[in-house]
């Protein structure tokens, strides 16, 4: 049986998520969805002069997208949104396989899906959570 | 164990001779046997030109095997070969219909009815043609096992239907839905039945004078045929009252700056350069076909779905979805795993170099009235053998385990 990136840090992340559940002191909501494969995941934060205080995930997908989010939310809880920022971009610069040793220690567990780059069809999965996050900053910045 | 008999058609296929790829992905594309490569190859080693056009041999020569592979297509099916216009694919087939017949027909407060099954492509075009005329789209529903019966069809039938158009075979399903009947309760209305026939043509035996459609559409690349070459199927006295689907080269008889006449069908609806090629091909698939015959392509593709449905019934937490029976599969076996979402069930199948398809099938009004959000399938040809539905098998069995389930 061939291995898979589907390893324990990740299937655990997706069968028992830290950060999957509602939020209702979350000031900031934002759905994100994959049309052409229903993943769907609904990110609250809670975003105080300038510091992600509180987030959690809701939705359904497949586990790429939900492990995703919830590594996503381990890292972003308690940084500047700046630092949210920069994690995102390190994020998507390892999904399209362009990333330094240091950057990649920076991501923590979100990084072993490094691997996902080599699998196009899956990519939108992986960075579903963290464009979301992205969309939130901006708006929070407005 | 693979048998001589499996060996000697897998030969046939140099795709998958040359790989250790379980292919379960043929009801979105076959692979092609190495003689309908040759006869492609062929056509542009010996014989290319511009069909239709040219006045010199090697034109004639292309056109011949162009008109050939119209003939054996219109054989295929019995209708007559000016019945059949060579399209790109079902979808192009059917918009084709939309376009040059539903918008010209249509009138405000007309109806037109699909079934709630139907693929996309046997479902936008009409949305859009309804949305342009002002005809109203009515949609049939189906039995969770994918059945449209002729009661249910016949209930939604009235004075107002212009157009009912409806699958042989379903694309999530594989079952086979009653098109005699469906017809006979269409015509009585006055009515034109569509047939999408993409998937019932590659698997078993379509005679369209016996099931008394008005149109059939159908693709070359799902029987064994090239992509980029299908086939609409017309009854002649409605072609012959359509207007060209594209205009351009070789589909007038006279042209002026004010206006044109156009040819004679088909031709009027195959404006430009046509894809002789792909048709040399599905010439080739056909004799394909018709060498294995439909008998043992049936027989093969039924012993196959009862395999796989018996081999994924002993699995825990594995659903499949459609009618109880194997032979209504044609060799389209769709199917969840409790708590896997598709998408992770065909990557893990795949790093196990098994093929199949995860997602909505282009159907998504279907999933959402069935309420799944999406599923995996698992579909085969007459290539595939028990040796590849017990590696499936196996490797679906572990699915649960290897997403750290217990």
């Amino acid at each position: 049986m061939a291995s898979t990136f589907y390893n324990e840090v990740l299937t655990d992340h997706n069968i028992n998520p830290e950060h999957k559940h509602s939020l209702p002191e979350a000031n900031y909501t934002l759905e994100g969805v994959n049309p052409s494969c229903g993943d769907d995941i609904i990110l609250n934060l809670r975003i105080e002069d300038g510091i992600i205080k509180d987030g959690s995930y809701e939705g359904s997908g497949c586990a790429i997208s939900q492990a995703s989010a919830d590594m996503m939310l381990d890292l972003i809880l308690g940084k500047t949104i700046e630092e949210a920022e920069k994690l995102s971009e390190i994020f998507l610069r390892m999904i399209k396989g362009s990333v330094s040793e240091v950057e990649l220690e920076s991501l923590e567990e979100a990084s072993i899906l490094q691997d996902i780059s080599h699998m196009p069809a899956r990519v939108k999965c992986a960075v579903l959570g963290w464009h979301t996050l992205d969309e939130i900053i901006n708006k929070s910045k407005e | 164990m693979m048998t001589a008999e499996d060996k000697k058609i897998l030969e046939r296929f140099p795709l998958l001779i040359n790989s250790d790829i379980v292919y379960l992905d043929s009801a979105a594309t076959t692979q092609k046997p190495a003689e309908v490569l040759k006869a492609v190859d062929d056509y542009y080693k010996t014989s290319n030109a511009n069909p239709l056009r040219g006045l010199y041999e090697l034109s004639v020569k292309a056109t011949d095997i162009y008109e050939e592979a119209r003939k054996k297509t219109a054989d295929f099916i019995n209708a007559s070969s000016d019945e059949i216009v060579f399209t790109r694919n079902a979808t192009e087939s059917l918009n084709l219909i939309a376009y040059s017949y539903a918008l010209n027909t249509l009138k405000p407060g007309d109806e037109v009815v699909v079934s709630i099954a139907e693929h996309h492509s046997n479902m936008l075009p009409w949305q859009f043609a309804c949305k342009k005329t002002g005809a109203v789209l009515r949609y049939a529903e189906c039995t969770k096992e994918g059945l449209l019966t002729p009661n249910m069809l016949e209930k939604l039938l009235t004075d107002k239907t212009k157009i009912v158009a409806i699958a042989q075979v379903s694309n999530v399903f594989g079952c086979e839905n009653d098109i005699q009947s469906f017809v006979s309760l269409v015509h009585e209305k006055g009515a034109v039945f569509v047939c999408d026939g993409a998937q019932s043509v590659p698997h078993m035996k379509v005679d369209v004078r016996a099931l008394g459609v008005d149109f059939m559409a159908f693709s070359g690349h799902k029987m064994y045929a090239p992509m980029g070459i299908g086939v609409l199927y017309t009854k002649k006295e409605i072609l012959e009252n359509m207007d060209p689907f594209l205009y351009g080269g070789e589909m007038i008889e006279y042209v002026t700056t004010e206006g044109a006449t156009y040819a004679e069908v088909p031709h009027k609806f195959e404006a430009g350069t046509v894809n002789a090629g792909g048709a040399a091909g599905l010439s080739k698939a056909i004799d394909f076909i018709n060498d294995i015959g439909f008998d043992y392509i049936e027989k093969r593709e039924s012993y196959l779905s009862e395999l796989m449905m018996t081999e994924l019934r002993k699995i825990p937490h594995v659903n499949i979805i459609g009618d109880d029976n194997p032979s209504n599969h044609h060799g389209i076996v769709t199917f969840t795993v409790d708590d896997v979402h598709p998408h992770d069930i065909a990557a893990i199948l795949d790093s196990d170099k098994i093929a199949v398809r995860a997602g909505h099938h282009c159907a998504q009004p279907l999933l959402k009235y069935l309420g799944v959000m999406s599923t995996a399938r698992a579909s085969m040809a007459v290539y595939n053998n028990s040796d590849d539905v017990m590696r499936f098998a196996e490797s679906v069995k572990s699915l649960r385990k290897r997403l750290g389930y217990n």
